[in-house]
């Protein structure tokens, strides 16, 4: 019998079967690699910074037109008042000036809407001035448009986030279920394998992939947006492994019983969708009550999301993400024993 | 092939004893008895739903029985699992094997659960895929694929091995090289237990045989044994067409065991069919019935199922 090398070992061996499987399916690959860059590109594009926004108004009067007209960030329109009556109802400007009793000024306008206030503002300061306002302070604008605090900046750190979520707990959930379905997990527990190697080979493959689930993302945000990473490198980093490791052990506890994909892909949902919603992907989750922050904050996606955001944008190294690194930990104790419970070989 | 020298004949390598299990209302093993000697190969007859599945992964330590006793070399899953593993060689009922791995991929994938066995190459070679040791799993045909399941069983070198239906839907000329194959591994000395309801491959490959049906075993012995106990050698089949036959007068025949009707045809079961046949025809040329058609046979295990149940192993 020869000598028995490293790949002879049941997890190394298990672990090239992960790896076959995936780059022997062609449309997976492309699409885990795609997927996210696409997302990134389209929704940096969508969210781009603007230069600020001029606002359509009506005056009714030439008078009143002349004066607004001084302030630049006013697109003014003089216009007969029934026409500015139907203008503003149809949202075409948002704030409407006409000339009141005694030389006063009515504007009407939507106070519900940010626009219609914010040109209530600029028209009433714009009317003071014409008529010889003297501002007591003068004050001296500095424009701000660093990187690090874009929208584009907030978001790569969720889509990392949510691409470990969802690539950990896809990949390992549909190849078990496949296995059962064709029961060839049943004949791999028939050999000597230790069972918890091949709960593990999921976790060393998603390791081995972090590199891609990480980096693709990471890198275009990087080269194509500029955005920063302020914190220490190896925080990320760690990050991001205890991330994968918390998503993957989640993934195997949703496969340990089901039996088929479409049960699997209802579950996965289930228990992704949310988090998508909740955890701050898109937008901060700050903006859910006060009540429900204790439920999100344990949220394994919030966890990762905030994490990676302090890290990156507010340079924190591991002893400020500490918090989030003990709840992905105490997510990755939890679904991992559960798992090797609960699951089901056949 | 390593291992020739396996333990004493006469040793048990497996011992059932009074073995139930039931599926809800559903009992697929019955108390079921058997014990199968080192070195022989040991056919579980029976047909769809006898419980030959259950029984043999039971055997497996893949199923819990509700009670009963398994003995398999000497030693009890309940104490002993993983030193079991290393020695048994298993093939289940319908496994599909990983669609994208190839022929040796998978066969070192299964070596290397293994302490210590015959090596990737060694199985491919002894089941003779080398054409195909770079193939995709999913590119083989149903032949190959159960001779990979059986290399995947024999990666472990194992003491015992259990085949579930090694030849299940295979074309003639697959099954035929597959019992090559087996008769290999008996010829090396390795204990085996089969399921099958091919008769003809029981009879081939097994050097006893248990007849299952409905969970228990209804027959057991060497083929030529249970042959031998219903008494009958030959079974004379004919046909009348659609002339009336007067079964008495031939129920009434020396040497007739059994007379039955089956598909409008008759079927004796016979002693001597040197008298039987010409006193046939001497029958039914008094009754006046024309003959349109004559086969006769050798006694199979098939004829002891249908002489047991009144029923045949496959319902065809
Ligand atoms: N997991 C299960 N759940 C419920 N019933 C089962 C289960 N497995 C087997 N049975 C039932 O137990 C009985 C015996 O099944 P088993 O698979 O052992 O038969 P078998 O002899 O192997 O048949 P076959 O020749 O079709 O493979 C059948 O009636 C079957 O329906
Ligand atoms: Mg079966």
């Amino acid at each position: 019998m020869s000598k028995r090398n490293f790949t002879d070992h049941a997890l190394v061996q298990l672990t090239l079967m992960r790896m076959r499987e995936f780059i022997r399916e062609p449309e997976a690959l492309f699409w885990s690699m795609i997927f996210p860059i696409a997302l990134a590109a389209g929704l940096g594009i969508a969210f781009r910074n603007r230069p600020p926004e001029v606002l359509k108004i009506a005056a009714v009067t030439p008078h009143l037109a002349e004066a607004l007209r001084r302030e630049k960030l006013l697109d003014v329109m003089q216009l007969p008042s029934e026409l500015a009556e139907q203008f503003i109802r149809t949202g075409k400007v948002a704030l409407v000036a006409e000339p009141g009793a005694d030389g006063s000024v009515i504007y009407r306008y939507d106070d519900t809407n940010p626009e219609g206030r914010q040109a209530r503002m600029l028209a009433d300061q714009a009317i003071q001035r014409a008529s010889g306002r003297q501002d007591p302070i003068t004050g001296n604008d500095q424009i701000m448009r660093e990187p690090g605090s874009r929208y584009i900046d907030f978001l790569i750190p969720g889509l990392i986030g949510m691409g470990i979520m969802g690539n950990s707990i896809w990949g390992p959930g549909f190849s078990i279920v496949d296995a059962r379905r064709k029961k060839l997990l049943k004949r791999i527990v028939a050999t000597p394998m230790p069972k918890h190697y091949y709960l593990l080979s999921f976790l060393v493959w998603r390791m081995i992939l972090l590199p891609v689930d990480v980096g693709v993302p990471l890198g275009f945000g990087i080269l194509v947006f500029g955005i920063p990473l302020r914190g220490p490198i190896v925080a990320l980093v760690g990050t991001c492994v205890l991330a994968t490791l918390a998503f993957s052990a989640g993934g195997l506890l949703i496969a340990s019983r089901v039996r088929t994909i479409e049960a699997a892909s209802g579950l996965m949902n289930l228990s992704m969708v949310p988090m998508w919603i909740l955890s701050g992907v898109f937008f901060s989750s700050q903006r859910f009550p006060d009540l429900v922050q204790p439920a999100i904050k344990a949220l394994p996606l919030t966890a990762v999301i905030d994490a990676l955001r302090a890290n990156m944008l507010q340079g924190s190294g591991f002893a400020q993400i500490a918090p989030q690194a003990a709840v992905l930990g105490a997510w990755l104790v939890v679904c991992f024993g559960l798992s090797l419970r609960l699951f089901r070989w056949r | 092939m390593p291992g020739l020298v396996r333990a004493s004949p006469t040793q048990a390598a497996l011992r059932v004893r009074n073995l139930r299990k039931t599926y809800n209302d559903v009992v697929a093993v019955d108390g079921l008895d058997l014990e199968i000697c080192s070195g022989e190969c040991f056919g579980l007859l029976g047909p769809n739903g006898a419980g030959k599945t259950t029984t043999i992964e039971i055997c497996e330590g893949l199923t819990e029985a509700d009670s009963g006793e398994v003995d398999v070399l000497g030693l009890r899953w309940s104490s002993d699992a993983p030193a079991l593993r290393q020695r048994l060689g298993i093939q289940l009922q319908e496994t599909q094997l990983a669609e994208k791995l190839t022929v040796s991929e998978t066969l070192r994938l299964f070596r290397s659960f293994f302490h210590q066995g015959p090596g990737a190459e060694e199985a491919i070679r002894v089941v003779q895929l080398e054409e195909k040791r770079d193939a995709r799993v999913g590119a083989l045909s149903g032949g190959q694929k159960q001779r990979l399941a059986l290399a995947c069983a024999l990666v472990g070198d194992p003491d015992l091995l259990f085949l579930d239906e090694p030849t299940t839907g295979l074309d003639p000329q697959a099954r035929r090289q597959l019992w090559d194959l087996i008769e290999e591994f008996k010829a090396a000395g390795r204990t085996i237990l089969l399921t099958t309801h091919y008769m003809d491959e029981a009879e081939k490959l097994c050097d006893r045989v248990a007849i299952m049906d409905h969970g228990k075993t209804i027959a057991q012995g060497t083929p030529r044994e249970l042959i031998a106990s219903i008494g009958v050698e030959h079974v004379v089949e004919f046909s009348a067409g659609n002339a009336a036959v007067d079964l008495s007068g031939i129920r009434a025949m020396a040497g007739i065991r059994d007379v039955r009707t089956e598909n409008g045809n008759v079927l004796l079961q016979v002693t001597e069919l040197h008298k039987a046949v010409p006193a046939l025809l001497d029958e039914l040329t008094r009754q006046g019935v024309p003959l349109t058609e004559l086969r006769t046979h050798s006694a199979t295990l098939e004829d002891v199922f249908v002489h047991l149940t009144g029923r045949h192993l496959r319902d065809e």
